[in-house]
């Protein structure tokens, strides 16, 4: 008893460990917001709450300005991750699962050569072609738009192996049955494959999500306005490069409310998903 | 409610041939029951039926329409899958409501066939579950559901109750042909299992390696089987197979073992020929030791199935013989036995085509 009593402990102590360990940034993140920055400056952060959360946050939120430099203000930086999260998210999702319909129900010719153009992608990370995708992006005017943030990155392979994965495993009488019932391509698409992708959907969208928001290198290449900076390359900008002192309160405000969309979708989803998986029809 | 004509019908798979010209009419109401073996292509000649597979020669017609270019959806068909396919994640009333929604019926009438249906199959209480929800029998009633519904010209059945245990598959089978003289719908059903062939169809089409073996009513299958194929596949435990020869006279059958069977009636044109003797199992029964014709067998195994017996015998000369009586076992293993087989109980094959030898 008393040894299984230890082993029993054992995990849960490197586990409570392990959450301390990835926690505590986190907790200083989040203690920092609370406090003005001659505080934080002066090396000394305290582990408790401060009294300036409310304003920091309201400055950090809506304010142009810090007090060594002039930023955007975090609600437009927000408004701008959030367009392009949700456009990568839901382009990619659109695209890759009516190309994984195509690829895995339809007999065409060249149907392999399309499943292996589409499979290359996926060996050529957005870094490899940057270049190349820039210069697209730039001939095509799409600097400084949404379009040009979100497009490049929507196209992609993963989500559309994972489907048809998922694809393969529907009974070809399901289809049959829905031929003789009298569903036609698109039909059998709407009422049938969609509806059992959801699970897949709910966790793709997550993945996709916070792939989108956590983008770095491409938002910093195509936007150059400060109206089109987005908060993780907002955030990046924010710290100097050490010339001068940084608006660490309003850095660590920004920070926080950077965390928050990521958190509130695998939160909101999560219940989805976990429905889904709990009552899987398969 | 049609008949469905099936013409010269064949289907390749590149230079493999799966049906090999298949012909048959089947009439209005009729119950067609296709029987065979694995892969000798019930399935695909099914499937050409529904619409499912490319037809490669021939013609089918349904209700005197060709529909050999016609989708499945055209064609009037409903059919039933060995796993039902239905929607998972529709309810029961949307699975059976589905197909009559896309032809664009008026809901109220989608209710009152979807409700007359589910009274029939006793779905009633289950309407508002998920297949997943339901039992195996449930779903295959489900699955029947959808295609009633649909008030289709033709049913198309393939192996619908394989996936069910055996004393629902007994209870659905009585279900279906219950099901099937109510409402008089044209029906081909595919199965391997000779028990659900016999007991549910007007005719049975004997398949094997893409071809039509025989076809006839139940009792003509197994009284006149057209085949060796046919006598060894219909019939439980499958018919005694024996080589033999028609005698100079051509009034008897001679057997290796040196009996001499007489024939029901002479056939002097076939003196000398060399012929396969087909004897049912349950056509043998016991004889005196010294009973003219009678086999000598000596007793491997005993199976007793309670109502009836099956003695597993050899024949002197090494050959199988199977008897089977009625009741509980009078023999043990090891006893010799002599068995007659009963007037008129004598099939003739032809030694080299297989072919029944009238
Ligand atoms: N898509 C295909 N390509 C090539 N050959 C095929 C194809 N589909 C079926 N066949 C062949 O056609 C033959 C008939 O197949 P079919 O499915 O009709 O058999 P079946 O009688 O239904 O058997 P079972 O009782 O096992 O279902 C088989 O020999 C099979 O190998
Ligand atoms: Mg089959």
């Amino acid at each position: 008893m008393k040894q299984t009593r230890f082993i029993d402990l054992v995990p849960h102590i490197v586990l409570i460990v392990g959450v301390l360990i990835f926690a505590y940034p986190i907790y200083v993140t989040l203690i920092g917001s609370t406090w003005d920055s001659a505080t934080i400056g002066r090396g000394g952060l305290p582990l408790w709450p401060g009294g300036q959360g409310a304003a920091n946050y309201a400055q950090a939120w809506a304010g142009e300005a810090g007090e060594r430099a002039i930023y955007t203000p975090v609600r437009t930086m927000m408004l701008n991750s959030l367009v392009m999260a949700l456009s990568i998210a839901v382009g990619k999702i659109a695209i890759s699962i009516l190309s994984a319909y195509a690829v895995a129900f339809f007999r065409f010719p060249l149907r392999m050569a399309f499943f292996w153009l589409i499979f290359i992608t996926l060996m050529l990370p957005v870094e490899v072609r940057i270049i190349p995708t820039y210069k697209v992006v730039a001939d095509l005017g799409l600097i400084n738009t949404y379009a040009g943030l979100a497009i490049p990155l929507i196209a992609s392979a993963t989500a559309t192996l994972l489907f048809r994965q998922f694809f393969l495993t529907i009974p070809d009488e399901l289809l049959e049955a829905a031929k003789i019932d009298g569903a036609g391509p698109v039909r059998f698409f709407i009422d049938v494959l969609l509806p059992l992708s959801r699970t897949n959907i709910a966790a793709l969208f997550v993945i996709l999500f916070i792939y989108g928001w956590n983008q770095y290198l491409w938002p910093l290449l195509v936007t150059s306005s400060g109206d089109m900076e987005t908060i993780v390359t907002g955030i990046t900008k924010m710290i100097g490069t050490g010339e001068s002192a940084n608006d660490w309160h309003l850095i660590m405000a920004t920070t926080v409310l950077a965390m928050l969309p990521p958190v509130a979708v695998v939160v909101l989803m999560q219940r989805w998903f976990v429905k889904g998986l709990v009552d899987s029809e398969k | 409610m049609a008949t469905v004509e099936i013409r010269n019908v064949r289907k390749s798979y590149g230079p493999v041939e799966a049906i090999k010209g298949i012909d048959i009419a089947i009439q209005d109401g009729e119950f067609l029951v296709l029987l065979g073996p694995s892969g000798c292509g019930k399935s695909t000649l099914l499937r050409m039926v529904a619409g499912l597979e490319g037809i490669t020669g021939g013609e089918i017609a349904i209700g005197g329409r060709v529909v050999n270019e016609l989708d499945p959806k055209d064609r009037d068909i409903a059919m039933v899958f060995q796993n039902y396919a239905l929607y998972p994640h529709m309810t029961v009333f949307d699975n059976m409501a589905y197909g009559l929604k896309i032809r664009g019926i008026p809901k109220a009438e989608i209710r009152a066939r979807v409700d007359k249906a589910a009274e029939i199959l006793e779905l009633g209480r289950f309407l508002d579950r998920r297949p997943s929800q339901l039992s195996g029998g449930q779903r295959q009633r489900v699955a029947m559901g959808r295609a009633i519904v649909r008030e289709p010209a033709a049913f198309l059945f393939d192996e619908p109750l394989s996936n069910l245990d055996a004393k629902l598959r007994t209870q659905m089978r009585v279900e279906i042909k219950r099901l099937q003289d109510r409402l008089g719908i044209t029906s081909l059903y595919v199965t391997h299992d000779q028990v659900e062939a016999m007991t549910l169809a007007d005719r049975i089409l004997v398949m094997n390696h893409g071809v039509a073996e025989q076809i006839g009513t139940p009792l003509e299958v197994y009284q006149r089987p057209a085949s060796l194929f046919v006598a060894g596949f219909i019939g439980s435990p499958p018919m005694n197979v024996l080589d033999g020869r028609i005698d100079d006279r051509g009034e008897a059958v001679l057997v290796p073992g040196g009996q001499r069977l007489l024939l029901p009636q002479s056939r002097p044109t076939d003196a000398g020929r060399p012929v396969k003797l087909g004897i049912r199992p349950e056509h043998l029964a016991a004889a005196a030791a010294d009973f003219p014709g009678g086999f000598s067998i000596e007793i491997e195994l005993v199976e007793a199935l309670g109502a009836d017996t099956v003695v597993y015998g050899r024949l002197p000369d090494g050959e199988a013989l199977l008897v089977r009586m009625a009741g509980i076992p009078t023999v043990r293993e090891r006893d010799r036995l002599t068995v007659a087989p009963q007037d008129g109980a004598l099939h003739l094959f032809d030694a080299v085509t297989g072919r029944r030898v009238e």
